[in-house]
């Protein structure tokens, strides 16, 4: 048996445990084979759960055990890093629990979170600096962490009683989708719920579109005399957030 | 060749506080990082490493290089790995002999190999492309195994081979060694008489559990006597090496660690007042 062949043998044993790689290990293979096995899954069910405590705090111990384990035969792990692995879980949850869109919400959130915590180094702008800025060129710079992720539910809420270790709102559906911000600050994630209009204006500053298009499409949207306000509180706002890396101009 | 050991610590979140806030550094020659760990864009994990970095020199230890695989090493994982060693100038790079990888599937563990011409063949390709990548020697560690492939040669032999083709040094696990001569029922301390001592540049020193049939690797309990016992025989064949302690599991406050570190100092100063 050729050295590839053998490794998709024991591939197979560890993905479906099937067990013909054992003919080619050797005298004590079923004992070998079962601590690699074990090794295996154990190790990907502590991944998914150190990745994911809220939904787990949510779901219960039972629940999130027997979906991480389903998760493991539908989604055998392929980058070279076990960091990756828990990207895809939220589709398994979202398989699982078609009608309870919070949960895989949930861990949605906690997947941005954690992309944040190891995302990219960038130092918020010192507001002392924008006295200079010519604001009909501006163009905002975003925190390399910045991401909007989409929410149907009050996951968000849930997600904040929990780390609190308060008691979490029942689930429920937002009045309107809404979408969240999640980035770093310091070495802190954060996120926040954005309105339908802070979430436009905020693609378009992470499109690299100048902040004097930005108020042009807020006056178009709501008019002249609110959207010098609005303009002005977003801006102050993601200044504050830490949002803000940059601005030419 | 070191002319006098030195002694290290694998770094773990626990002692991060004990390690970055002491008015003194931690009273060790160099920590032992997993690569794999800080090899992200940036926040908090890079930080550490860079601080702790200031205080130590740091070896890198990787267990997701994949040495072992038959379709070759992965190359995002090179050029991120040698970004991380181009920023910390690490002591040592090292992973182990071993394989996780396949066809697109990472088993995210350290898998065994034949010991045959074939894989030799394998393992010496993806060293000397990894070497190249790193522009530097790499480590290589023997593991723990629990599967004894049908192969052409000794662990040890296999070892000596790979050092003879590619350069690179090696990373003698005692543990490792105990661990899988108990399970395969090999003499360990002929292990130590078959590799080539003088490209043994660092020693890992851990416990284990027994398992229901197999003893394993864990790493959640201090060393245990049959492995100091080994650790001396080691030193006696190899001379002084760069050694540190791994603990993964049930991780203890670091004054139990640096006590364990106190035994392996002990064990290596008799060995040379012995010598003398």
């Amino acid at each position: 048996m050729s050295l590839y062949a053998l490794q998709h043998g024991i591939r197979n044993w560890l993905t479906t445990e099937n067990p013909a790689v054992a003919t080619q290990c050797g005298a004590r293979a079923p004992a070998g084979l079962s601590v690699y096995l074990n090794t295996y899954r154990g190790q990907l069910l502590d991944c998914l759960a150190e990745s994911y405590p809220i939904t787990r705090q949510w779901l219960g111990d039972s629940a999130f055990t027997a979906a991480a384990a389903e998760h493991i035969d539908r989604r055998p792990p392929s980058s070279w890093t076990l960091d990756a692995y828990p990207e895809g879980f939220a589709a398994t949850l979202d398989a699982l629990w078609p009608d309870d869109a919070e949960v895989a919400e949930l861990a949605q959130i906690e997947a941005a979170l954690t992309a944040a915590f190891v995302g990219a180094d960038a130092d918020p702008v010192d507001p002392a600096g924008l006295a200079a800025v010519d604001w009909d060129r501006a163009v905002l710079h975003l925190v390399p962490t910045c991401t909007l992720l989409p929410v149907v539910t009050n996951a968000p809420a849930i997600w904040a009683a929990l780390a609190a270790e308060e008691t979490p709102p029942a689930a429920a559906p937002l009045p309107t989708p809404a979408h969240l911000a999640v980035w770093r600050t310091g070495f802190a994630p954060a996120f926040r719920t954005l309105a339908p209009t802070e979430t436009k204006a905020l693609r378009m500053a992470a499109a690299g579109a100048t902040f004097a298009a930005i108020c042009a499409r807020l006056a178009a949207d709501h008019g002249e005399a609110a959207a010098a306000d609005m303009a002005g509180h977003m801006l102050a706002q993601w200044l504050a957030d830490g949002l803000v890396m940059a601005i030419d101009g | 060749m070191l002319t006098t050991p030195t002694f290290g610590l694998g770094l773990r979140k626990p002692h991060y506080a004990d390690f970055l806030d002491g008015e003194t550094p931690v009273p060790v020659d160099f920590v032992e990082v997993i690569s794999e760990n800080f090899m992200v864009a940036g926040g908090r994990p890079l930080d550490v490493l860079r601080r702790v970095r200031a205080r130590h020199p740091v070896a890198l230890h990787g267990v997701s290089m994949s040495l072992g695989s038959a379709d070759g090493v992965d190359a995002d994982y090179l050029r991120r790995l040698r970004a991380l060693v181009d920023a910390i100038e690490p002591l040592f790079v090292s992973d182990h002999l071993s394989w996780s990888r396949i066809g697109g599937f990472n088993a995210h563990d350290l898998l065994p190999l034949p010991y045959t011409a074939e894989a030799l063949d394998v393992v010496c390709a993806n060293i000397d492309r990894a070497q190249t990548a790193l522009g530097r020697t790499m480590l290589i560690e023997n593991p723990s195994s629990y599967l004894s492939l049908p192969g052409e040669m000794a662990e040890w032999e296999f070892l000596a081979a790979i050092c003879a083709r590619t350069g690179c040094d090696l990373l003698l696990d005692v543990n490792n060694i105990f661990v899988s001569a108990s399970n395969h029922g090999f003499d360990a301390r002929a292990y130590l008489a078959g590799i080539p001592a003088a490209r043994v540049r660092q020693i890992h020193l851990a416990g284990h559990s027994q398992g229901a049939d197999l003893l394993i690797d864990t790493h959640d309990r201090p060393v245990p006597t049959s492995v100091w016992s080994l650790y001396e025989a080691a030193l006696n064949r190899l001379g002084p090496v760069a050694t540190m302690i791994e603990r993964d599991d049930d991780i203890p406050p670091l004054t139990d660690l640096l006590a364990e570190l106190d035994m392996a100092r002990s064990i290596a100063a008799s060995r040379q007042v012995c010598a003398a």
